[in-house]
């Protein structure tokens, strides 16, 4: 191993010592940026792709012009669009997956934020028991939960009930998110929380005075994962909410969709109206993505 | 020994006191503690209610033989009381070992693992790939991460709906394949290419988070250590091997476990993919779920096995990972 090393850096040191142009550090050579710059090119092609196609066959009129996608060009009309506005209940399902994942998102990220300041801060006993329980209820399968959380939330009569469904999310979503805001505030020196206690804050004054405002872009994550997860849930929407005006707008497509079983058209067009909210939401937290993901990552 | 400080209150943990008696101990426990206690109060409720009470009584539901015909329910003004009785273990025999059991579990059961080896393995690596060109310093990377990062933010079911127009016979990708002279499969129909398409379009969907996770962990390496690296005459792909892959470590390990329980268990993009035509394209989840909710009459009992034999197989499977991990001197960041 070690003669493999030396023999590689023999030639490498020639190479330095032959360049003319010094290169500073970091910077590229210009075949080297070039070819990054193809392949984000085509990897971006490739994200963005299957999203543009499905706005640009929204707009065809016809139930089968996804087969002929070159004649929608010259018909493009937002005609699908009015019809699902018009004829389905798109805006009582915006409501309650707004109210769901809104409620999701406020109640999953303030109280994966105390348990996240508790295990970064504190050790207490049962510390690694509680960590451990975080980890293993993401493996729960949706499968062993389902009845048994049915016979509960009727038990409390929480069925067909927004409430009901923003518990459950909150199950799915908080363990992920109080681990990923541990990792975050694990990055924020503690030396503020010494700073709040000598001025005389409780634990709960130091957190909610101090630490939440330091945290926003971990917060950020955090809104974005329970919001995505809770707005794109379709197992559990689609068990608990019974009546129709309550559907979310994943089961409401998803209804729709084998009520108009040929209609491509105006399946595509409710996919896009769904996305919306979607990408809004995305917008408003994209800048924190890195940053707060940085230190859920990378600290202990 | 070390001497944990407790964050929070500043106190030393590794002080020896006089030892109280248990009831004073559970008292001074208490008041030493009784904020962490009421900050982790919620979830633990909730948690408890919701997963821990559902996951006993699903437990217990894997022992009888219950189904939509007996279990208790209301039809109209009439209330039927449950009628399923205790049968023991044989669920998980008949799972396991019973007859068909091929068919019914193990054939689900190894594509359930090329799948999620075949998709963590892809999220990885392209994430990382995407991550380390991210790092650089690029005319225009902030527009690109926006557009990489992209595919998380629509909601699944609209990315499957998108994918499926694309795959639908005659659609954009076969019309494609057809005018470069190519073999057009049927995505959606053939066995194999369903599997191929499920894996594609699961890929398409889990690669943003790898990338800005593993972008996170790349920036927080300290650029002082290329800087010594490259004093010492190190090539590219030494700076790679020696400091960037030590570096990613603990974010990486860690990464590769959540991906790895979390496409273990995907619901959404086969079952939104195929819904009920495509049998054999059903990892385990899916056909749990299948069994418990997509056909008639429901089969409550096999379905919650089904379940928890997922959730035996990832607690065994996370405990080795740990223990590796551990052997390795690396920590979990969980």
């Amino acid at each position: 191993m070690s003669s493999t090393t030396a023999e590689t850096s023999a030639p490498v040191s020639e190479q330095r010592s032959r360049t003319p142009r010094v290169r500073r550090r970091g910077e590229n050579t210009l075949a080297g940026s070039l070819a990054s710059h193809g392949v984000l090119i085509v990897a971006s092609v490739i994200a963005l792709f299957p999203i543009a196609w499905l706005v640009y066959l929204s707009l065809g009129p016809d139930t089968d012009d996804y087969l002929h996608p070159g004649g929608i060009w010259d018909k493009m009309t937002f005609d699908n669009y009015t019809f699902v506005l018009q004829h389905t209940q798109f805006f009582d399902w915006l409501k309650s997956s707004l109210v769901v994942t809104l409620g999701t998102t406020a109640i999953g990220v303030l109280i994966a934020a105390t348990t996240g300041y508790a295990v970064s801060r504190m050790r207490f006993p049962g510390y690694k028991k509680f960590m451990w329980v975080l980890l293993v209820t993401q493996m729960f399968p949706v499968a062993v939960l389902m009845v048994p959380m049915y016979q509960i939330l009727s038990d409390l009569q929480l069925i067909d009930n927004y409430f009901g469904l923003i518990l459950v999310y909150c199950t799915t979503v908080i363990p992920y998110s109080a681990w990923l805001l541990k990792g975050y505030f694990d990055t924020i020196p503690f030396e503020i929380d010494e700073a709040g206690r000598v001025d005389g804050l409780t634990p709960f004054g130091t957190f909610f005075r101090l630490i939440l405002p330091l945290a926003k872009p971990g917060l950020a994550v955090a809104a974005f994962y329970n919001f995505l997860t809770a707005f794109s849930e379709v197992a559990f929407a689609s068990t608990f909410m019974l009546s129709d005006d309550k559907y979310t707008l994943a089961v409401g497509l998803q209804s729709f969709v084998s009520e108009h079983d040929a209609q491509r058209n105006l399946m595509a067009a409710t996919a896009v109206l769904i996305a919306i909210p979607a990408a809004v939401f995305f917008y408003l937290v994209q800048k924190n993505l890195v940053t707060g993901l940085t230190a859920g990552g990378t600290k202990g | 020994m070390t001497v944990a400080i407790d964050r929070a209150t500043g106190k030393r943990r590794g002080d020896r006191e006089p030892k109280p008696g248990p009831a004073g101990r559970l008292r001074r426990g208490y008041q030493k503690h009784w904020y962490a206690y009421a900050m982790i109060a919620p979830v633990a409720v909730v948690l408890g209610v919701l997963v821990l009470y559902p996951l006993v009584y699903g437990l217990y539901l894997t022992l009888t033989d219950a189904n939509s015909l007996n279990t208790a329910r209301t039809i109209g003004v009439n209330h039927i009381d449950a009628t399923y009785k205790f049968i023991g273990l044989d669920n998980y025999a008949d799972i396991l070992w019973g007859p068909t059991a091929y068919d019914r579990f193990w054939s689900h059961f190894i594509w359930t693992i090329v799948w999620t080896a075949a998709c963590v393995a892809l999220h990885y690596g392209i994430g990382l790939g995407l991550a380390l060109l991210l790092n650089q310093k690029l005319r225009g990377r902030t527009l690109y991460r926006l557009i990489l990062v992209l595919p998380w933010a629509v909601p699944t079911f609209v990315t499957v709906f998108g994918w499926r127009f694309m795959l639908a016979d005659g659609g954009i990708i076969n019309s494609a394949l057809d005018a470069l002279h190519l073999p057009s499969p049927l995505w959606l129909e053939d066995t194999f290419w369903q599997r191929f398409a499920a894996i594609m379009v699961n890929t398409w969907c889990g690669v943003p988070f790898m990338m800005i996770s593993l972008l996170g962990g790349l920036q927080a390496i300290d650029a002082s250590l290329y800087e010594a690296a490259e004093m010492d005459g190190a090539s590219a792909w030494q700076r790679f091997r020696y400091v960037t892959l030590p570096g990613l470590r603990s974010v990486s390990s860690t990464v590769v476990l959540l991906g790895i329980i979390w496409t273990f268990n995907q619901f959404a993009v086969i079952f939104l993919l195929f819904g009920n035509t495509a049998p054999d394209a059903q990892i385990l989840v899916t056909w749990a779920y299948y069994l418990g909710f997509g056909q008639q009459p429901r089969d409550f009992a096999q379905s919650a096995a089904y379940g928890i034999l997922l959730l035996a197989i990832l607690i065994v499977f996370t405990s080795f990972y740990r223990r590796w991990l551990n052997r390795n001197e690396q920590q979990l960041a969980i």
